[in-house]
């Protein structure tokens, strides 16, 4: 018998009519792949939602350069296992057109630049739904999101005006050149997403887990030290630390966190206990804090 | 674990996001870098306690105005239960985003400011949770730190709700008074030793102890096609599924069933969720049935059993929230949304406004005005297939939009 007793079932059965919605009532959906845990949860939904059907929508991701190259074979590999059709738009070719500029120095991230490759595409591809892993739990403003968000011809989002959402009725009526954002884990959190990895047993990119890598300190954060992405000063010390990843985003503002867990079980146990917020990640255990002491006394700040 | 789903009310100021701030706080929710964001940001408005309503107000107009303007949605568990907490805006503008947050809560938390009592927000929140008939409401009366705790203050609240309490359609709502204050934490998480004379529980230990009452399956089973599959592949070259949702009750195979408008009868041969075959597809599951014969099913059809049939009709009467700054006019044509299911409308007639501070109805009347509550009979280019709102919340609900904006402007509880 198929129960819906638990959290996790009735998450998994919401989302699953969410997709099949998207299907339903859009012309041209595009499933937003990032690489990330929630954007692989989300490929796990469709597959679940159309099966024995083929996924009736593309993936698209909007490579910012900057990724981890373990997410890029990760992707590659999934997109090949599961007959699945992909799209890759490049930050870096919105910087050789220049439509965009590429920022520099210390802060410098692809992060904010990712949004005109993304609207270009959008255009390109006529998309008129935009499936995204976006949680509610993550951040205040997402807390106000709906699950069909309507973006106008710009891609705003009028957060003043939207539509109310009521039951589990889903209004994708738009006109011509608007797009709607969808977001089928909006309540999910992120110990919900962790939790249905481990009982769907779904794999996940290597650098979820904890690894041995060279990094370094900076405001309290773990910055990956192995690739050029990262702009370090020549003080900041290159460092050998047992960390993982909460989040995969662009190198450049992705932080690790200091972890054993080198399983799901243990990533889910490590969540579960945590005092931080997954966009808050900064170093919260005495290891760290007295390793950046440890710094501060030998002078590096 | 249990999942409880709470939508809060009550007017502007009443201390809703601040007493979903104390539950985050004294529940041990909040992140260390959130709290640290809230003492931050207290600290330079000069506060000499923490805004915990800044746990909540995300968008930048509502932390400059200090004031909820959408629902936001706050997740945190005990270790009895998951909660999914709308926090709403209290202002009399915002109401849809109020009727949105309480659409799919099992419970409400109404607030009441304690030296304000009741007040004509009180009324229509409560009003509009009647009407989505929430099964359990409670009146957490707020600010008792600003009243010295007093219990002539807190009786003088009650009964004047109490009168209110008397003139309820749905009279099996349970309703549970608590005095509270959320900025000081007293009866929030922790019985305070400030109001003796109260006997009854903290909040949440009222909450803890709510049964995850299944408002959204009362009724009988009704399986709308969201989607059909057809792989056409060689392996499943035949394969005809019905994708949907259950509502109301569990679907077995074997069940004979028929499927509407058509009419024609049929039995559930297999029950699929992702690869696996299941004998019964519980409510509120999101599976795929396939069926005996070879019938032409198609998105918006809906699968019943036999003997089981809703109303088949191309016009109904409904309640009416309407949302809108447009006014809704006897003869205006919408879109109705009902479940997936789309049709042309018109407007047949307004039978009556409702007042929601339960003074009677308006006659008469010749057009709704944003927020208006009222009886409205609507006529269909086709027929839909539906239940009474009271017998089946799914299948007794629908959404009216504007054909023009495509906006979402109403809400309607079939009568
Ligand atoms: N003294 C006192 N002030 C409160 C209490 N609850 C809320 N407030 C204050 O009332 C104001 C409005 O609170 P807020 O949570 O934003 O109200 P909302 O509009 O209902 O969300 C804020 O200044 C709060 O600090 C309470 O229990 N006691
Ligand atoms: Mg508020």
């Amino acid at each position: 018998m198929k129960k819906d007793t638990s959290h996790i079932n009735s998450l998994e059965n919401e989302a699953i009519y969410i997709m099949r919605e998207v299907a339903a009532q859009f012309e041209k959906p595009v499933l937003l792949f990032s690489g990330g845990k929630d954007s692989i949860t989300l490929v796990r939904l469709a597959v679940k939602a159309f099966y024995p059907a083929k996924v009736p929508f593309p993936l698209m991701h909007i490579d910012t350069g900057h990724n981890f190259p373990e997410t890029i074979e990760f992707r590659d590999r999934l997109v090949k296992e599961l007959g699945l059709e992909l799209i890759v738009r490049n930050v870096q070719d919105s910087i050789d057109e220049g439509k965009v500029k590429e920022e520099s120095g210390r802060y410098a991230s692809r992060n904010m630049l990712q949004t005109t490759t993304l609207l270009d595409a959008i255009e390109e591809f006529k998309f008129d739904a935009c499936i995204g892993g976006a949680r509610r739990d993550e951040e205040k403003a997402r807390a106000k999101e709906r699950i069909f968000s309507v973006r106008d011809d710009f891609g705003q989002w009028d957060e003043k005006n939207q539509r109310p959402e009521l039951f589990d009725m889903l209004n994708g009526e738009i006109e011509h050149g608007q797009n709607v954002r969808v977001f089928p884990i909006s309540n999910w959190t992120e110990l919900d997403v962790w939790s249905y990895i481990e009982k769907e047993n779904i794999e996940i990119p290597s650098i979820y887990f904890a690894h041995k890598r060279k990094v370094f300190l900076r405001d309290g954060m773990i910055w990956s030290a192995d690739d050029e992405v990262v702009y370090r000063d020549d003080h900041e010390e290159v460092i050998e630390e047992m960390v993982r990843f909460r989040t995969v985003g662009d190198m450049s503002c992705t932080a690790a966190v200091l972890s054993e867990a080198s399983t799901i079980d243990k990533v889910v146990e490590e969540i579960r206990d945590s005092t931080i917020s997954e966009r808050g990640a900064r170093i919260d255990d005495k290891r760290s804090e007295a390793a950046m002491e440890k710094r501060k006394q030998q002078g590096y700040f | 674990m249990e999942v409880l789903k709470i939508a809060t009310a009550g007017s502007v100021d009443d201390g809703k996001s601040t007493l979903i701030g104390r539950i985050l706080y004294d529940t041990k929710s909040l992140t260390t870098d959130k709290l640290e964001a809230i003492e931050k940001t207290s600290k330079q408005r000069g506060y000499d306690y923490l805004d915990f309503s800044l746990a909540t107000d995300g968008l930048v107009a509502e932390r400059e105005q200090g004031i909820t303007i959408d629902v936001a949605h706050i997740y945190f568990s005990t270790k009895k239960k998951s909660y999914i907490i709308a926090d709403t805006p209290g202002h009399v503008e915002y109401t849809r985003n109020m009727v949105t947050g309480a659409s799919t809560s099992q419970a409400s938390i109404i607030l009441i400011d304690a030296r304000k009592g009741v007040i004509e927000q009180t009324n229509r929140h409560f009003f509009i949770n009647n009407l989505l008939r929430i099964k359990d409401v409670v009146v957490a009366i707020n600010k008792m730190d600003l009243v010295d705790y007093s219990e002539e203050v807190y009786n003088k609240i009650k009964a004047d709700f109490s009168e209110l309490m008397s003139k309820r359609d749905y009279q099996d709502q349970k309703i549970t008074f608590i005095p509270v204050s959320a900025l000081k934490g007293d009866n929030v998480v922790n019985k305070t030793d400030k109001m003796p004379w109260y006997k009854g529980e903290a909040l949440l230990e009222h909450l803890e102890q709510l049964d995850k009452a299944d408002i959204f399956n009362v009724g009988t089973p009704r399986f709308p096609v969201q989607y059909v599959i057809r792989p056409k592949t060689e392996e499943f070259h035949d394969y005809r599924g019905y994708a949907g949702k259950v509502y109301g009750g569990d679907l077995s195979v074997g069940d004979d069933i028929i499927v509407l408008p058509s009419k024609t009868r049929s039995k559930i041969k297999d029950i699929y969720f992702y690869d696996e075959k299941y004998e019964t597809a519980s409510r509120r599951s999101s599976v795929t049935i396939t069926l005996e014969n070879d019938i032409n099913v198609s998105r918006g059809d809906m699968i019943v059993k036999e003997g089981d049939l809703p109303t088949i009709d191309k016009q109904f009467t409904a309640n009416v929230c309407w949302m809108d700054t447009n006014e809704l006019t006897p003869g205006g044509k919408y879109v109705v949304q009902h479940g997936i299911n789309k049709v042309l409308a018109k407007v047949e007639r307004i039978n009556h406004k409702i007042n929601p501070d339960y003074s009677g109805f308006e006659k008469g009347v010749t057009g709704l005005a944003i927020n208006d509550i009222a009886s409205v009979t609507f006529k269909l280019n086709k027929p839909i297939f539906y239940d009474q709102f009271k017998n089946h919340r799914t299948n007794g609900s629908f959404i009216i939009i504007d054909t023009q904006s495509n906006n979402t402007v109403g809400a309607g509880f079939i009568q």
